[in-house]
């Protein structure tokens, strides 16, 4: 064998040469030289120097376990060729490994005719057929034949382990994928192997089904097709799939995917493994609910009102009608009279589109994409952190929402840092959250208390020390939308006084609001923010309402506001794909695009720019929001200049503080990170005064779960039935003072009304607090919710 | 024991001397009264005279073998821990369930203390801050012993806070199993004792001694390792290391069994006795039961290749031993005289392994089933000569390359040595194919003579092939 | 219903108590929770999850490992008969037909009074005593069909109570550990040098 080593020769390049890299390590592959990195494991430095070494029970993202033995290898530390798991065994210097020796062939034959034992040969029918790591490496590792005469394993086949989810375990081979992941991962140890030897097998508890968030990841990682999700079942073949990579906005943490289609028909989701973001991991609710972009339900043609209803037009009519509404709009009451709520659902070349449309050519000042359930947009501008600076950060501080339920990829990463013991979380919420059992310290607090709980604990001497270390960062978000984000904030500045250098790390939830208020979907000089506009809309100043992908009566906390302020506008257009509550009452709905019928560029929580793929025709005759934007402006007498996607992207890079470096290019992949904005409001709200607690006595915290009456949740059959629906959660012990029981009805009364629940007992809640999912099936809370107040206070009493 | 009159076991009368046996002939010697009586503690309290690290060196010189099966010496494995980690445990090993073996059971119904002096010393001597002893579920007598033993010894002082007055606080903490044989192996026994499924870990990385039980340094030790350090605490390491061989020190408990007059549990002088004279020697077994001829035993537990009449002359040493194409194992040894079938016999040890395995890895769970599945084919008479070929293929996927086996002057065969090279986590998916390796290298014909030839049966042909 | 008692509760905290993690007293109290109810019941996984902090599927699949603990019902007496090797060369196989001949059950069925259930084991450590079985896992040695005909009768007769307790009870006399005895666990959170190892410190 011949090396080549250059310097040994050449004194000036030795003089040259940089000093040996301590992370190096020389190993030789199939009688190649090859640098490793030190610790790495030899199956990933074997794939570097471009020896793949098959595998099944490997993942990059989750501990080896060595169990499916088909890494085996050979390789010699020094002692002679040994059988090693090339998967568990990290490099060692001048390991002579061989990935082909007749001892290897021979080993990795022989695993696949075992694996193949009692492996059903179904392929034909097996939704992995054609893209199964098991029949691929049979073809390229394997023996060729089973020799196998015996009767194979059986099982009742498929067993649904969730609602999304079935396992065929004749197919299993026991690689540990999902069970590992389900533990390792989600947190949600709900599979495991039951029994033991040749009768092992993957099962759920009884009555305890895999009702993971994150079950769907199972489906994606298993390497046979023995799990299966209901939406894709008997759908496709591999080979049939067109696919593009794109961004999921299902929330904003803008996980990685691909999207995938059949003859114009959005069929699956997968997640993309990014360094930066989801690690590969999606949510069920983001990987399923492109069954509402198929939806009967949808908007697929303009509408304007007809005495009840609606009529369909043409969309030079619809255009025309809406053109008209604007005008008459600003000859009764000006420019300030328009509002435009929304924009945070589309992309960004969506939002900028709109956001010209309202700021130039409308001439309005109130433009907002947040539905009054977020915190100021300034705080974007405040040394923001990325989702990997938090998941490394010494210290994570939250000052958020329960992130398994508004952000779940989110909580998966800060999860895994907390679990692998790289961070510790100091937590404070209202309410126990996914993350409370991986905190270090969780600090329960009432409403009203945020500030001063804060205070206290970073007061604490060993929290002192730990915050002392240095990177910390913290993740701030409305935990509670009964209650003003004054108070957030309040305790928010708590945290950076203390820990001046801390890095933030905005949790706003609405798929694409950041990029919305970044673009310009935000308040001009003297604005107002979308509570400023429904209450003006309420008191009669507003004359026209648009609704760009905005539903306020579901996703505005203060229901009867929005109620107040719908009823009073006397002119609504709604740009939607779907005829949600408040779209019903607009004069006119311009049928929008769904999610994979439009490209653009999505902008996620830390400002991560990616790109959104078109990748099935647009429904109906819907246009993307950017095109209806421009034809509206057309029709109002300007043009705003764009004819496509990339012209509006241009118009982002040049005009938009932070997007210089956004282009078609840079977005692909991991895209690129905008840069801190400089044209953001300082944010400054006075912490309102919190009244004493009266004869009501409960305070009230209202927060999202994963599943909600969220259009795209509703609309997609696999989903709609998951949402657990409006219940008020007392502690056990006021359950019992309130004289009740667990699962009997309560008449919950605010200052406002009264609205009947069933109560469900759970000591997750703090006591002197009453929980309440938000938008869920069934009463709303929302009727008992005051924007302005600063706490909203209830009285429970049994009926 | 029982009380159930038939179940006393026989008792090793032989004049040598005496390690860990040396209460055995006690009715009650597995009270504390009684082993106070006969010097029980005293190694304890020599031992807490000195430093921990004189006491770890004594154990290390006095090369006190393991006696679980690998036999690694004791001393030697306690100083794997890395320095200056802690807390350390030490997992007691009572979960004895390889085919074949009995002595561990023995050592906690019949002489408890001792065992727990050995955990006292051995806790002292490595840094270990708690101690787990693991007993197999199936053996409540032991348990209830133990237990009984334990309480006597904390109400006396010698276990827990302060021992004895000295800074020395350690608790035993009697831990039970449920029935895995798997659990045996060291680092299936610190998954079980932290409430999972008894799957052994990967090694490398996981050794023990650096990663064990919670991630922390954790010494496994034998129940009959144990047992040794109090007589060694006692009488010295010059003593201990008169008995047996430089490399094989000390005595060794043997379980011999099978198709023998006097089958018995033995303690025999290490490295020395010959498996002749356990066979055949008075103070031993006496031969072959009604005079039969030896036809193969299983030197050292189910997992060990057999040997035939022609290595009955080896001692009882384990580098000899392996040398010889098997192992020694846990001290046990299985006799067939000539009337024993053998393709039956090797089904029961092949199917014992391929019960007992835990169902991680592939090889195992699949190659144990499906070689048992072949051979009870064949001992069924449904067999075929490709079969047994066809077995020879499935162990070659379990344990590539060549699989150790006695030498055969019959057969003109060279005895193949350890080790061999494995597929499989850990050694229950080899030690399904060993038997079958053995039985079918060193004893073909009978498996040849449960073929049932089938001969093609004509059949008349209806329709004429044009093309012949 | 089948969850711990009160007692059994009080006895499985102190269990816990004796364990660095709260996991490792798994296997403990399942036995515990046989020898309360004879079986494991799924209600008693969800309970031990509890109180072990794992998940149910994680405690079903701990319990699922072992063959000691039964899932279903069985009878008062466990009847394992061991048909490893020294017991096999020694009669086992006869021993096992003359079982389900007497007790009129093929192994792995339970008697129609639910006295008893016969069970094919695996090695019981006795094996220079062989052939061997076990009721509710006490050894019997070198049985022959005459003493197993006998050992039938004396339990069938409630003669052998006061030794052999029903099944689910494993040991009669459990480990105490007097709380000013104790040393205390030693939790790898906390890495403390063991007092008596002074140079171990440095």
């Amino acid at each position: 064998m011949t090396t080549t080593e250059p310097s040994a020769a050449n004194p000036d390049t030795e003089a040259e040469a940089p000093p040996p890299d301590p992370n190096a390590v020389q190993i030789t592959i199939n009688g190649r030289p090859h640098t490793a990195r030190k610790g790495q494991l030899l199956i990933d430095a074997a794939a570097d120097a471009g020896e793949y070494i098959p595998r099944f029970c490997y993942h990059e993202r989750m501990t080896p376990v060595g169990k499916c033995r088909m890494c085996l290898v050979e390789a010699d530390s020094g002692r002679g060729p040994a059988v090693t798991v090339s998967c568990m065994v990290p490099v060692s210097p001048d390991m002579k490994v061989d990935t082909e020796s007749p001892t290897t062939k021979r080993m990795q034959e022989g695993i696949l005719e075992l694996l193949l034992a009692n492996h059903p040969l179904d392929c034909p029918v097996c939704d992995k057929g054609g893209e199964c790591p098991l029949q691929d490496q049979a073809f390229s590792h394997g023996p060729g034949e089973s020799r196998m005469l015996e009767e194979k394993r059986h099982y009742e086949k498929p067993i649904p382990i969730s609602d999304l989810v079935l396992l065929d375990r004749e197919r299993c081979i026991l690689c540990d994928r999902c069970t590992r992941f389900a533990d390792e991962v989600a947190g949600d140890a709900l599979i495991h192997f039951n029994s033991r030897g040749n009768n092992t097998h993957i099962t759920t508890f009884p009555d305890e089904p895999f009702a993971s968030y994150f079950s769907g990841n199972t489906v994606q990682i298993c390497p046979v097709g023995a799990l299966t999700a209901q939406p894709y079942r008997f759908k496709a073949r591999p080979w049939d799939l067109s696919q593009q990579e794109s961004t999921c906005t299902s929330c904003s943490v803008g996980c990685r995917t691909v999207v995938q289609s059949s003859r114009d028909e959005l069929l699956r989701y997968m997640g993309v493994d990014s360094d930066p973001v989801n690690h590969g991991w999606l949510c069920d609710r983001g990987r399923f609910n492109f069954e509402s972009v198929k939806s009967d339900q949808r908007v697929l043609q303009p509408l304007v009102r007809s005495g009840d209803g609606f009529q369909p037009v043409t969309w030079n009519a619809a255009m025309a009608e809406a053109a008209a509404l604007i005008s008459e709009a600003l000859a009764a009451g000006g420019a300030n009279s328009i509002g435009i709520i929304g924009g945070a659902r589309g992309t960004n070349e969506d939002a900028h589109a709109w956001a010209r449309l309202g700021h130039d050519v409308i001439g309005t000042p109130n433009v907002y994409a947040q539905m009054g359930d977020g915190l100021p947009n300034g705080l974007l501008a405040e040394s923001p952190a990325t989702i990997d600076e938090a998941a490394n950060a010494a210290t994570i501080v939250l000052l958020a929402p329960d992130l398994k339920e508004e952000l779940p990829v989110l909580y998966l990463r800060l999860r895994d840092a907390a679990a692998k013991r790289r961070s510790r979380i100091i937590e404070f919420a209202p309410k126990q959250t996914g993350l409370t059992s991986y905190a270090w310290r969780h600090v329960a607090y009432e409403p009203g208390t945020q500030a001063a709980a804060v205070a206290a604990t970073l007061s604490d001497a060993d929290v002192a020390v730990q915050l002392a270390k240095g990177n910390v960062v913290i993740v701030v978000g409305r935990a509670n939308l009964a209650e003003s984000s004054a108070a957030t904030i309040a305790a928010l500045n708590e945290v950076r006084a203390a820990v001046p250098g801390a890095k933030v790390l905005t949790a706003f939830r609405r798929g694409n609001v950041v990029g919305a208020l970044r673009v310009g979907m935000r308040a001009g000089a003297g604005g107002l923010d979308t509570r400023g506009m429904l209450q003006a809309a309420a008191d009669g100043k507003i004359e026209c309402l648009v609704l760009v992908g905005a539903d306020p009566l579901a996703d505005f906390p203060d229901t009867n506001l929005a109620r107040r302020a719908l009823k009073a506008v006397p002119r609504i257009i709604a740009v939607d794909t779907f005829l949600t509550g408040s779209s019903q009452q607009a004069n006119v709905v311009l049928a929008a695009s769904a999610y994979a019928e439009k490209a653009g560029t999505h902008t996620n929580l830390e400002g991560r720019v990616t790109a959104l793929a078109r990748e099935v025709t647009p429904a109906g005759s819907t246009r993307a929001d950017w095109m209806i934007a421009a034809e509206l402006a057309l029709e109002l007498g300007t043009d705003l200049g764009y004819s496509s996607v990339a012209d509006i992207t241009a118009s982002i890079a040049e005009n938009v503080s932070g997007y210089e470096d956004v282009t078609v290019a840079s977005v692909a992949g991991d895209g690129v990170l905008a840069g801190v904005p400089t044209d953001l409001d300082a944010v400054e709200i006075p912490l309102p005064a919190v009244p004493e607690r009266n004869a009501y006595e409960y305070r009230l915290v209202v927060s999202r779960v994963l599943y909600d009456k969220a259009i795209s949740t509703v609309q997609s059959p696999s989903l709609a039935h998951l949402a657990p629906g409006a219940t008020v959660h007392l502690h056990p012990l006021d359950l019992e003072r309130v004289g009740t029981s667990d699962g009997s009805e309560v008449k919950v009364s605010g200052t406002r009304t009264s609205v009947v629940f069933r109560a469900v007992a759970d000591d997750t809640v703090l006591r002197g607090t009453a929980w309440v999912p938000f938008n869920q099936p069934g009463p709303n809370v929302g009727e008992l919710i005051d924007c302005f107040a600063p706490v909203n206070d209830v009285r429970i009493e049994t009926i | 024991m029982s009380t159930y009159p038939w179940a006393a076991g026989y008792i090793d009368d032989g004049d040598r001397p005496k390690v860990v046996t040396s209460r055995f002939h006690l009715e009650d010697g597995y009270m504390l009264e009684r082993y106070h009586a006969t010097g029980g503690y005293d190694g304890l309290k020599a031992v807490l005279k000195k430093s921990p690290t004189e006491v770890h060196d004594e154990v290390k010189t006095a090369t006190v073998l393991g006696r679980g099966g690998a036999g690694f010496p004791a001393g030697t494995k306690w100083g794997l821990m890395p320095a200056g980690k802690f807390p350390r445990y030490l997992v007691v090993n009572g979960d004895e369930s390889e085919p074949g073996t009995y002595k561990d059971r023995l050592l906690m119904e019949r002489d408890p203390h001792q065992l727990v002096e050995g955990c006292l010393i051995a806790a002292y001597a490595a840094g270990l801050s708690q101690v787990f002893l693991y007993i197999r579920g199936e053996m409540p007598l032991a348990h209830e012993r133990v237990a009984n033993a334990l309480n006597e010894a904390y109400a006396a002082g010698y276990v827990g806070k302060n021992i004895l007055g000295t800074k020395f606080s350690v608790d035993i903490v009697l831990h039970w199993g449920a029935g895995a044989y798997v659990v045996g192996e060291e680092t299936a026994l610190i998954e079980s004792l932290e409430g999972k499924r008894g799957e052994p870990r990967l090694k490398p990385p996981f050794f023990p001694a650096a990663v064990g039980l919670y991630g922390q340094p954790t010494i496994v030790n034998n129940v009959e390792t144990l047992s040794n350090l109090p007589w060694l605490a006692i009488n010295g390491t010059a003593a201990y290391t008169a008995i047996g061989t430089a490399t094989s020190p000390g005595t060794r408990m043997v379980a011999v069994s099978g198709h023998v007059n006097r089958p018995g549990v033995y303690e025999i002088i290490n490295g020395t006795t010959t498996f002749r004279d356990l066979l055949y020697g008075e103070e031993f077994c006496q031969g072959i039961r009604n005079g039969n001829e030896l036809k193969a035993f299983v030197p050292g537990g189910g997992s060990a290749p057999w040997f035939t009449p022609e290595q009955l002359d080896l001692p009882f040493e384990g580098r000899l031993v392996g040398a010889a194409g098997s192992m020694l194992g846990s001290g046990a040894i299985m006799v067939m005289d000539h009337t024993t079938d053998i393709p039956k016999a090797a089904l029961t040890l092949t199917h014992f392994y391929a019960a007992e395995s835990c169902g991680q890895c592939t090889p195992c769970r699949e190659g144990g089933t499906w070689l048992e599945r072949v051979l009870q084919r064949v001992v069924d008479g449904r067999g075929t000569r490709a079969d047994l070929d066809q077995m020879f293929e499935i162990g070659e996927s379990i344990c590539p390359g060549n699989f150790p086996h006695a030498a055969s002057s019959k057969l003109g065969l060279e005895a193949a040595p350890f080790p061999y090279k494995m597929t499989t986590i850990c050694f229950v998916g080899p030690s399904a194919y060993a038997p079958v390796h053995s039985a079918l290298t060193l004893f073909r014909d009978e498996f040849e003579a449960k073929i049932v030839e089938r001969k093609h049966i004509p059949v008349s042909v209806g329709v004429v092939d044009d093309h012949h | 219903m089948s969850r711990l008692n009160e007692a059994n509760v009080m006895l499985a905290k102190e269990i816990i108590g004796r364990y660095p993690k709260a996991r490792s007293a798994t296997i403990p109290l399942l036995h515990l929770s046989q020898q309360q109810n004879g079986y494991i019941t799924d209600d008693a996984i969800a309970h031990i999850a509890e109180l072990v902090g794992a998940t149910s599927a994680e405690v079903l699949g701990t319990c699922t490992f072992y063959e000691m603990f039964k899932m279903v019902p069985v009878g008062k007496y466990l009847v394992n008969i061991c048909g490893t090797m020294s017991c096999q060369l020694l009669g086992a196989d006869e021993l096992m037909h003359h079982a389900e001949q007497t007790l009129g059950v093929k192994a792995g069925g339970t008697t129609s009074d639910g006295l008893f259930t016969l069970e094919h084991a695996e090695c019981q450590a006795a094996c220079t005593e062989a052939p061997n079985m076990q009721v509710n896992y006490r050894h019997c040695h070198r049985m022959t069909t005459t003493n197993f005909d006998k050992l039938i009768d004396d339990l069938r007769a409630g003669r052998l109570e006061g030794e052999i307790p029903v099944h689910g009870t494993l040991a009669r006399v459990r480990q105490q550990i007097p709380a000013d005895k104790a040393a205390g666990v030693a939790s790898p959170d906390a890495p403390v040098v063991p007092a008596w190892m002074p140079e171990a410190a440095q």
